[in-house]
């Protein structure tokens, strides 16, 4: 205390005396080396006044937030870096250069004389590997997956134990050849080592499959595996450790592995749907603090994968199945901010992860201790391959004879080729404890080379093979309405069919578990109203809002939006009427009238300026506007028949406010950004604010427009484009009349930046 | 399954393997729940299919019913309905929902697609008139949402007119403001629904029925 006090004073005289001076730590308790003696020093009866040090230098303090900071911005620049060369990132795959700039970074410090760190298992496996998983998981596609998860479970559990002791078992032979200088390496080590190396690696089959873009199914069949066969994976590692430390293995062990097996796996997936059917229930209540929501959704995604870890469960199923099971649910509750929030960060923290990973693999590698041992590394190699290649033809074999839809031999050369080994693979060598294993640095270095080998040969020749092969890739179209109906018309026919034979099938007990989830599941978890929205009409309203939000973009006007590039229109369709004549095209005296009734409407509208505040983020319009849109929908209806004669255009009943559809659809229509072209006069233009609802700034601007009008009976064309439900001002689409450049400004201004571009398929309900 | 003894039965399912494509004990198999269903008579009707428990859930269930009782899947070019079917015609209609066997051509496929889709497009088309027009697609939807209660019903109209629409310009492209668009035809239906693979995902597993499951 006292060298504190000292120290202070001597900083006040010291202020008098400039210049430079000795490092001072101040607010260091343990100062009496430093701050009290320089101090007391200063003040003291010490002649030479060292003077006030304006700059010091103390790394110390900052030492581990900075270089890891340092690291992360290291590895986003590299990424940013590699965007602008666009030859390069066509060529070789991003994970290929990034371990490159890896190794690179490790070999500077090295020469600067440093000890580069090493990917710890630690660090990667708490924090590096969640996020890339997590991400995974919560935009699962369900329904591809549940087709195909027979599939996925073969290749994950048989394929994944037939590598492991096809390698393991023919490396101890390797072993044991005379003059391999190998004979230490024994059975439960290789045994070990061949369960580290066999499994396929999520973080790998992503960072390469991402670029190649191939057909859903052989993406989910490879991508499915990996995920799965981490529960493999941990039981054999587990059990083998165990086995070699303990000497022998009994038949009591085996099965004793076997049930283990069912119990991690079982476990996993279990710890994973408590904590997401947790976070649905939270999520059902934060309508009144939308700050935090994402923040639930990641801390119990990261909670489930924590608490399987602490019983050496599989943390990766677990992780998994808490993000597929709270999403429908979570989605249905949460404003489309959170939602976008959530998107947002998932998607920076896995590829930030990724980056991450790959740069620290290739700063492992300089900075690590090898052992090379030419006869082992090249049989591993070999043996991983020919292992992987024997095991996909062998369970296609016998897969096929239960599937529809055949694997083909094309299918089973990418779904072999594709089998990447990655980080985990080396962190679990990592692992592995010197004592007991005296080899890990040669197994070390063979997982490493082995990583090489598959991320560089493997990961650079699949894009153009998957070219010459001709294999089939992503269908880049947006489902239609139509197959929208007949997909849901074939599940409840097929449904239909299954029960006149008699038959408990898939679609039976797929049915059961809608009408179940529906019934029970979907009224606890999900707030309001919008439990009940059937998918019909979910998907109809999210195509409705797309389409509305395409036709302002593409200028607004009378136009039919580009998705359809015909002159069709809602009075070809219907049938003709005998009275009144369809209007071909709205008439001068039509927009004005629109004009006006829409302004009158606006003025009706106001809403308070709300000033941005952390803690009073202004809430969702559903919950305050809801009064208003059941007085504006009873409107609605009595307009209907006006309306048709203006008929150009769907007519749309109006969505209900709270369906998770809008919300939905706002998402997805909010990465589009919004070109503001000038107009003119004659044509009612619409203009979409995209900005969020509750934006200040947008509400200001309608409230500028208002004109004083008369008071007509509040209208709104129900037929003129889809038109949004609520009846605050914050409403998404709204016909207005802009000519003022000004305000085209502003309105730009207060956009939401147009971010990535929205994948259209994410947005899939459940069990669909 | 096994051995059942010879009668002139077989040579009857001989005949109907031959025709409906199906192996003879799935014939078999078939042939003990069509007896089952119809509390073993010769011809079945609509209330015993009303009768299935877990069918009542279905929200187009009628329509599945008709299916089974419209003479134009019989593939026998007669048309209208019947009013109680026989063992061959039930054969007949469960046929459409084979799987692909192996080692078809591409033209089989093509064949057996349009099958199918022929199948779907029927169901929809009540009055046989080869068009669904904008009444019989609203009634389907209606059908589809019928469990959902009122919002059902007022979104299925412009659920209905949205597919019309895109069917219209898909199939059409161009129409004149006065030009009518009457409704699907066959071939504008296998257009729109080109995307969705039907002959994979139409079938049912008939491989592995067991009679005991089937006892209710």
């Amino acid at each position: 205390m006292t060298s504190r006090a000292m120290t202070l004073a001597g900083l006040f005289l010291l202020l008098l005396t400039p210049g430079t001076g000795g490092s001072q730590v101040p607010g260091t308790d343990g100062a009496g080396d430093h701050g009290g003696p320089h101090g007391l020093d200063g003040h003291g009866a010490n002649a030479t006044n060292k003077a006030f040090p304006v700059l010091s230098f103390d790394y110390k303090h900052v030492q581990m937030p900075f270089e890891i900071s340092l690291w992360v911005l290291l590895a986003s620049l590299m990424k940013l870096g590699f965007h602008l060369i666009p030859r390069l990132s066509s060529i070789v795959p991003e994970s290929c250069l990034l371990i490159v700039v890896g190794l690179l970074v490790g070999g500077l410090i090295r020469v600067v004389g440093e000890d580069p760190p090493i990917l710890g298992s630690q660090l990667f496996f708490l924090c590096l590997l969640p996020p890339i998983i997590l991400d995974a998981g919560y935009f699962l596609p369900i329904r591809p997956f549940t087709e195909n998860v027979g599939t996925i479970l073969m290749f994950a559990v048989v394929g994944t134990l037939w590598n492991a002791f096809f390698v393991g078992g023919l490396l101890y032979g390797v072993c044991q050849l005379e003059g391999t200088h190998l004979g230490r390496v024994d059975l439960m080590a290789c045994l070990l080592f061949g369960s580290i190396i066999s499994a396929v690696d999520p973080v790998a089959v992503l960072a390469v499959f991402e670029e190649i873009h191939i057909n859903e199914l052989l993406h989910i069949l490879v991508f499915g595996e990996s995920l799965l066969n981490d529960a493999v994976t941990v039981v054999l590692y587990h059990l083998f450790e165990e086995f070699a430390a303990a000497g022998g293995v009994t038949i009591k062990d085996v099965f004793l592995g076997i049930v283990c097996f069912l119990v991690v796996a079982l476990g996993g997936i279990l710890v994973g749907a408590i904590y997401g059917v947790l976070a649905a229930f939270t999520s059902r209540f934060t309508s009144h603090t939308r700050v935090i929501e994402p923040l639930f959704v990641f801390l119990y995604s990261y909670m489930a994968y924590l608490s399987a870890e602490v019983f050496h469960l599989s943390g990766i199923m677990a992780l998994i199945a808490c993000g597929a099971v709270m999403r429908p649910y979570v989605e249905a509750n949460i404003s489309h901010k959170s939602h976008t929030t959530i998107k947002y960060f998932l998607k920076m923290w896995s590829s930030v992860s990724e980056t991450l990973i790959f740069i620290f693999l290739g700063v492992s590698t300089v900075a690590g201790q090898h052992h090379w041992n030419w006869t082992f590394v090249i049989c591993t190699v070999i043996l991983c391959l020919v292992a992987r290649v024997l095991g996909v033809v062998g369970l296609t074999f016998m897969i096929n004879k239960f599937r529809i839809v055949k694997l083909t031999t094309k299918d089973q050369f990418i779904i072999a080729y594709g089998g990447l080994r990655g980080a985990i693979a080396f962190s679990l060598g990592y692992l592995l404890d010197k004592v007991h294993f005296p080899m890990r640095d040669m197994f070390l270095t063979a997982i490493i080379t082995v990583i090489f080998f598959t991320v560089f040969v493997q990961g650079m020749t699949i894009r153009p093979l998957v070219d010459l092969l001709a294999v089939k890739k992503k269908q880049e179209t947006k489902r239609s309405i139509n197959e929208e109906i007949h997909t849901q018309f074939l599940d409840h026919l097929l449904t239909g069919i299954e029960d006149i034979c008699g038959h408990y099938g898939h679609h039976h007990w797929k049915d059961k578990l809608n009408r179940f989830n529906k019934k029970y599941v979907k009224k606890c978890l999900i707030a309001g109203e919008r439990s009940k929205e059937p998918q019909l009409i979910a998907f109809y309203h999210k195509m409705e809002m797309k389409q509305a939000i395409e036709l302002v973009e593409s200028g607004g006007g009378v136009k039919i939006p580009s998705a359809m590039p015909s002159t069709v229109s809602m009075q070809n369709i219907q049938p003709k009427k005998p009275t009144e004549r369809a209007l071909p095209q709205l008439s001068k005296s039509r927009e004005e009238e629109i004009r006006k009734i829409l302004r009158t409407n606006l003025q009706k509208t106001r809403q308070r300026l709300r000033s941005y505040n952390r803690h009073t983020l202004v809430a969702d319009p559903y919950e305050d506007g809801w009064n208003d849109m059941f007085l504006k929908r009873r409107r609605v209806m009595e307009l209907g028949k006006k309306i048709s004669e203006l008929n150009n255009y769907l007519t749309v009943p109006a969505p209900a406010p709270d369906s998770p559809t809008m919300a939905r659809a706002r998402l997805a229509s909010e990465f589009q950004p919004l070109y503001i072209k000038p107009k003119s006069d004659s044509i009612p233009t619409i203009q979409v604010d995209l900005a969020s609802p509750q934006s200040p700034d947008s509400v200001n601007m309608v409230d500028e427009f208002n004109k004083p009008s008369k008071p007509t009976e509040a209208e709104e064309e129900e037929g003129l484009m889809m038109k949004a439900p609520s009846s605050s001002a914050d409403q998404k689409e709204r016909k207005r009349d802009k000519e003022d450049g000004v305000e085209q400004q502003r309105l730009a201004r207060c956009l939401s930046d147009p971010g990535p571009s929205a994948e259209d398929d994410e947005d899939e309900p459940f069990l669909p | 399954m096994g051995a059942f003894h010879s009668n002139p039965a077989e040579q009857t399912y001989r005949d109907l393997a031959e025709k409906t494509g199906f192996s003879v004990e799935q014939i078999w198999i078939l042939h003990n729940r069509f007896k089952q269903l119809s509390h073993d008579e010769e011809m079945l009707r609509r209330d015993d299919f009303k009768a299935i428990p877990d069918l009542a859930c279905n929200p187009i269930r009628s329509q599945i019913i008709e299916a089974f009782f419209d003479q134009r899947n019989f593939q026998t070019n007669s048309d209208g309905t019947a009013h109680e079917i026989g063992f061959e015609e039930f054969l007949t209609v469960m046929s459409y929902f084979r799987p692909p066997s192996l080692n078809m051509t591409q033209e089989e496929k093509e064949d057996l697609r349009r099958a199918k889709l022929r199948f779907l497009f029927n169901m929809h088309d009540t009055d046989n008139d080869g068009t669904i027009t904008l009444e019989e697609y609203r009634h389907v939807v209606e059908e589809l949402l019928s469990r959902s209660g009122a919002i059902g019903q007022e979104t299925a109209k412009g659920i209905t007119d949205a597919a019309m629409l895109e069917v219209a310009s898909t199939s059409v492209g161009h129409m004149g403001p006065d030009d009518v668009y009457e409704g699907i035809t066959f071939e504008h239906f296998l257009k729109i629904l080109k995307g969705i693979e039907i002959e994979s995902r139409m079938h049912i597993r008939f491989l592995n029925m067991d009679t005991t499951v089937l006892c209710k």
